[in-house]
C-alpha cells in the first residue's frame, strides 16, 4: 500500500472523529446524564453521581406498560411481517416476468407512503370494516394492538421482502430442482433445501422488523388506542417534562444492542476461526470454556469485557449511597447563592452610599456601570451554571431579583406547571 | 446388460415460446446402455436432459421410458436421476446427509440412511468424509458425491450434464474411466452429455451428434468418426481435410467429386448419405490426416493430391505435417513414426494418396464452426 502524506492522514483521522462523534456523541452524552442527579437530563454541571434514576424507571407504570405493549406489537409484527415478506418475495421470483417489475413496484409502494397516511388509513379502514360487520366499537378490530400490527406490518413486510429477495437472488433455483429430481415433493424440497437457505435472512429480516416496530412512533400514533407503546409514552412524557430515566432508558437500550452486536460478532469469528482451521466450530473454539473461547477472537475478549463491566457497575449500584455527596453538594451552593446574594446587596448597599456621598450627576446614568443593565443581565445569566437547574424546576426557592428575564423560560419547564396541563391532555 | 431401461424420444419438440431449442428429436437408447449426446455449447443438449427428467414438458411428441410415456409426470415421479452441470449439491447439509436425501425424503430413519451413505461412500472411496460439508470437499470429491447422491434414489435412468467439464485435464480422464465402471457395476441406463468428442467416443456405447436444435446422426463412436452422415458431423468429430465440388459420377458406393482446387477426388459415399447425392450436386469429401500417405507410384489420378510442406511437428509417435495445395488449399497429414519416417523440410514438394475407402462424401452444408 502506497503511505499517505501525513495531511491526508490527520484530514482522515479528523474526519473519521467527527463522523463517529457525530454518530454516536449524542448516544454517550445521553447514557452519562442517566448517571447525574440533576433532575433534567444534563452532564455540565455535573451533580453527583447516583443511580436513582433506573429504580424510577423501573418503577414508572406508564413507562413499564408502554414497553410491554411495545413487545407485544413487535412480536405480531415480526411475525406477520416476516411471512408476508417471504411470501411477498417467494411470489416474485416465480411471477411471470412481464409482470414481475410492475408486481415489485406494488409491493414496494408501502415503503414510500408516509407512516402517518399509513396509519390513519389503518384507522379508517378498519373502522368501516368493523361497521360493516356489525360489531361493536371495542372489538377485536378496533384493538389498539391488532391495528398497530396491521399498521405497522403494512410497510414492514416490504423491508422484510427487501431482505429476501437479495438473499433469493442468490439461491440457486437448481437446488430445488435436485431435490425434486430426487423424489422430493414440492413442500420436501421448499422445507428442507430453501427455507434453511433463507434462515439467515428470515433471523435479520426478524431484526429489523422489530427494531422498526419498536421504535415506530407516526403510524402508531394513530392506531394505538388505550395501548400507548413506548414510543409514545415518552412522546408525551416529553410534552410533560422529562427527567433522565429516559436517559436510563436509552442507556439500557444501548447496552442491549452493543451487547447484542457484540454475540453477533462473536459467533461470526467463531464460525470464521473453524473454517479457517478446517474443523467444526466447537472443536476450534473450545465450546464456551475459556481460554479457547477468548483466543483468537478480539470480539469474545470485548464481550467478556463489556459483561465484566456491567456487573461491576451493576455491584457498585448496590452498595453506593449518594446521599452525603447530594447533601454535600445541595449545601456548597447555598452557599454560593448565599454569597451571591450578598454580594448583590452589597454592591446596592454602595450604591446608595455612593449617591449620597457624590450627589446627583447629569451623565451617571450614560456611564452605565453595568450593574442595573436589565439588557445585560437576561443575556448573561442564561449561561450561568446554575441556571438550568432552576430551569427544572428544581428549586425551589429563588433568589429574586437576580434575573428577572430568566423566569419566562425556565417556568416552561417547571414540574408543577406541567401536572397543571396533564390531566387535560390524558384524555386522549 | 439388456436389463436396463429404454429410453426412447418420438418425434420430440421443445420450445421456448417461439424459439425452437429442440425440433424433432428422434431416439432410440437402449436398456443398459452408456448414451452420449455430443454438441457444442447451446445446441440443445441439456434442454434434453431436462424434457426427460420432466423439468420441461416437450412442445410436441413423446418421451417413453420402458416403454411408458412420461406425459404429465413431474420430476419426482420419473424413475431418473439428474447430476446437474453444477452438482447441486445441498450446501447447508452434510455430504451422507446428501447422499441419502432420497432416502430421506421417502421417510427413511436416520439409521438406515447412515447405514445405505456408509455403502455408498465406500463405494465412491469417500469413507470417512461422510460428516464433511459440500464446500469442504475437493472438486472430484465432489463429483462423486453428486454421483452417489444420484445412485441412492435408485433410478433406472442415470442422466449426466457434463459431469466433467469443471474438472482439471487429469482429473477428468481419470473419472472416464471410474464413471465407466460405475455405469457397468449398476448396470443401469446412462445418458451423457457432453462437448467433448473425446468422452463420448471412449466412454459411450452409442453417441447422437447434435447441431444446433438437430441431431444429426445417431451411431457407434466408430460410425460416427468413420461414417458421418453430414457435413457437420464430418467436421465436428475429430479432424478432417474438407474439399469442396460437385459430383461428377457416381458408381458402386463412391463418387467423384470435381474439387475446385484440388481436382478430381474419389470418395466413398457415406451410409448416411447414401441416396442423398445426385451428379451435379455440390458436395463435400472429408479425409482424414491419418487417411494420407506419401504416394505410391501405382496410385490412380483421383487419389492423389499434390501439396508443398508448410511445417512439420514431432509428436513422438507420429508426425503432423501441414501442407498447402494448389490455391492456398490448405491440408495436415499425419504420419505414423515407425522408425524411418522423417520431417519434411518446408518447401518441399510431396505428391499425396489416399485409400478411396477411406476418403467419404457427403452433401455439402453446414460446418462445425470449431
Ligand atoms: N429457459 C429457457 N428459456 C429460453 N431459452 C432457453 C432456455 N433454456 C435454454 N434456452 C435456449 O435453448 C438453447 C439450448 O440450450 P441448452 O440446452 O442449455 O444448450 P446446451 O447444449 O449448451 O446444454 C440455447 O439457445 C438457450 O439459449
Ligand atoms: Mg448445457
Amino acid at each position: 500500500m502506497i503511505k499517505q502524506p501525513l495531511y491526508i492522514r490527520i484530514g482522515l483521522a479528523l474526519y473519521l472523529f467527527m463522523f463517529f462523534t457525530y454518530l454516536i456523541g449524542p448516544l454517550i452524552l445521553m447514557s452519562i446524564t442517566a448517571f447525574n442527579s440533576a433532575s433534567f437530563p444534563q452532564i455540565t454541571p455535573w451533580e453527583v453521581l447516583t443511580f436513582e434514576w433506573f429504580p424510577k424507571l423501573f418503577s414508572d407504570d406508564r413507562i413499564l406498560r408502554g414497553l410491554k405493549y411495545s413487545l407485544y406489537v413487535g412480536f405480531f409484527t415480526v411475525i406477520l411481517s416476516v411471512s408476508m415478506g417471504l411470501a411477498g418475495a417467494l411470489m416474485l421470483t416465480q411471477i411471470w416476468p412481464k409482470l414481475r417489475s410492475t408486481y415489485y413496484t406494488i409491493i414496494i409502494a408501502p415503503i414510500l407512503v408516509p407512516g402517518v397516511v399509513i396509519g390513519i388509513s389503518t384507522l379508517v379502514f378498519w373502522a368501516e370494516i368493523n361497521r360493516i360487520l356489525g360489531f361493536s366499537a371495542d372489538s377485536y378490530l378496533q384493538n389498539g394492538i391488532f391495528l398497530s400490527v396491521l399498521g405497522q406490518s403494512t410497510f414492514i413486510a416490504s423491508y422484510c421482502m427487501l431482505v429476501f429477495v437479495a438473499r433469493l437472488q442468490r439461491y440457486d433455483t437448481g437446488l430445488t430442482e435436485a431435490a425434486l429430481d430426487l423424489g422430493a415433493t414440492h413442500l420436501q424440497a421448499f422445507r428442507r433445501i430453501q427455507l434453511p437457505f433463507l434462515a439467515p435472512a428470515m433471523a435479520s429480516s426478524s431484526v429489523l422488523a422489530f427494531l422498526a416496530s419498536f421504535e415506530n412512533y407516526n403510524t402508531t400514533i394513530f392506531t394505538h388506542q388505550k395501548f400507548a407503546t413506548l414510543t409514545i409514552v415518552l412522546s408525551q412524557k416529553v410534552r410533560y417534562g422529562i427527567d433522565p430515566t429516559i436517559s436510563a432508558l436509552a442507556f439500557i437500550i444501548v447496552c442491549l444492542t452493543v451487547l447484542g452486536a457484540l454475540i453477533h460478532e462473536v459467533r461470526t469469528r467463531r464460525v470464521q476461526l473453524a473454517l479457517a482451521n478446517g474443523a467444526p466450530v466447537g472443536a476450534v473454539t473450545g465450546g464456551f470454556k475459556a481460554p479457547k473461547f477468548f483466543a483468537g477472537n478480539p470480539a469474545a475478549v470485548v464481550l467478556g469485557l463489556f459483561v465484566g463491566a456491567a456487573v461491576l457497575i451493576i455491584g457498585f449500584a448496590q452498595v453506593y449511597d449518594p446521599a452525603p455527596a447530594k447533601q454535600a453538594y445541595t449545601d456548597q451552593k447555598r452557599a454560593i447563592q448565599k454569597k451571591a446574594i450578598e454580594a448583590i446587596q452589597q454592591k446596592a448597599r454602595d450604591k446608595v452610599r455612593e449617591r449620597q456621598m457624590k450627589g446627583p450627576k447629569v451623565f451617571e446614568t450614560k456611564k452605565g456601570t453595568g450593574t442595573g443593565s436589565p439588557g445585560k443581565d437576561s443575556f448573561g445569566s442564561v449561561f450561568k451554571p446554575n441556571n438550568l437547574d432552576e430551569a427544572a424546576g428544581t428549586k425551589k426557592k429563588k433568589p429574586v431579583g437576580v434575573n428577572p428575564g430568566k423566569g419566562a423560560f425556565g417556568n416552561i419547564w417547571k414540574s408543577d406547571n406541567l401536572d397543571k396541563v396533564a390531566p387535560k391532555e390524558k384524555g386522549n | 446388460m439388456s436389463s436396463g431401461v429404454a429410453v426412447d424420444l418420438q418425434d420430440m419438440w421443445i420450445k421456448f415460446g417461439d424459439f425452437v431449442a429442440v425440433r424433432d428429436a428422434n431416439v432410440h437408447i437402449n436398456g443398459g446402455d452408456f448414451f452420449s449426446f455430443l454438441g457444442g455449447s447451446g445446441c440443445g443438449k441439456t434442454t434434453i436432459l431436462r424434457a426427460v427428467s420432466g423439468f420441461l414438458e416437450p412442445a410436441d411428441g413423446k418421451i417413453l421410458i420402458g416403454g411408458n410415456d412420461m406425459k404429465g409426470k413431474g420430476p419426482n415421479e420419473r424413475p431418473t436421476a439428474l447430476i446437474f452441470q453444477n452438482l447441486a449439491l445441498f450446501p447447508l447439509m452434510k455430504v451422507w446427509e446428501n447422499i441419502t436425501f432420497s432416502m430421506e425424503v421417502r421417510g427413511a430413519s436416520a439409521g438406515e440412511r447412515r447405514k445405505r451413505a456408509d455403502e455408498l461412500l465406500d463405494m465412491i472411496a469417500l469413507s470417512d468424509q461422510g460428516d464433511k460439508l459440500p464446500s469442504e470437499l475437493s472438486g472430484g470429491q465432489k463429483q462423486r458425491v453428486a454421483i452417489a447422491r444420484a445412485l441412492c434414489a435408485e433410478p433406472d435412468v442415470l442422466l449426466l450434464d457434463e459431469p466433467l467439464s469443471a474438472l482439471d485435464l487429469g482429473l477428468r480422464h481419470h473419472m472416464r474411466t471410474e464413471l465407466r465402471e460405475i455405469q457397468k457395476r449398476v448396470g443401469i441406463t446412462f445418458i451423457y452429455i457432453t462437448h467433448d468428442q473425446g468422452e463420448a467416443l471412449t466412454m459411450s456405447d452409442n453417441v447422437a451428434v447434435m447441431r444446433t436444435a438437430v441431431i444429426d446422426q445417431i451411431g457407434s463412436g466408430k460410425s460416427v468418426y468413420d461414417d458421418p452422415s453430414t457435413s457437420f458431423v464430418a467436421s465436428f468429430v475429430g479432424m478432417n481435410n474438407m474439399f469442396r465440388g460437385k459430383v461428377k459420377s457416381i458408381s458402386k458406393g463412391q463418387a467423384l467429386v470435381e474439387t475446385n482446387r484440388t481436382g478430381n477426388l474419389l470418395a466413398r459415399i457415406t451410409t448416411g448419405a447414401t441416396g442423398k447425392l445426385a451428379v451435379g450436386d455440390d458436395a463435400m469429401v472429408f479425409i482424414r490426416p491419418e487417411g494420407l500417405h506419401i504416394a505410391e507410384k501405382s496410385a490412380k489420378s483421383n487419389t492423389r493430391i499434390k501439396a508443398n510442406v508448410r511445417h512439420s511437428e514431432f509428436e513422438g509417435t507420429s508426425y503432423n505435417v501441414f501442407l498447402e495445395g494448389d490455391a492456398g488449399k490448405e491440408m495436415k497429414m499425419s504420419l505414423v513414426n515407425r522408425g524411418e519416417a522423417r520431417l519434411y523440410e518446408p518447401g518441399a514438394e510431396l505428391t499425396l494418396q489416399f485409400d478411396a475407402t477411406q476418403a467419404v462424401v457427403v452433401p455439402a452444408g453446414e460446418l462445425a464452426s470449431e
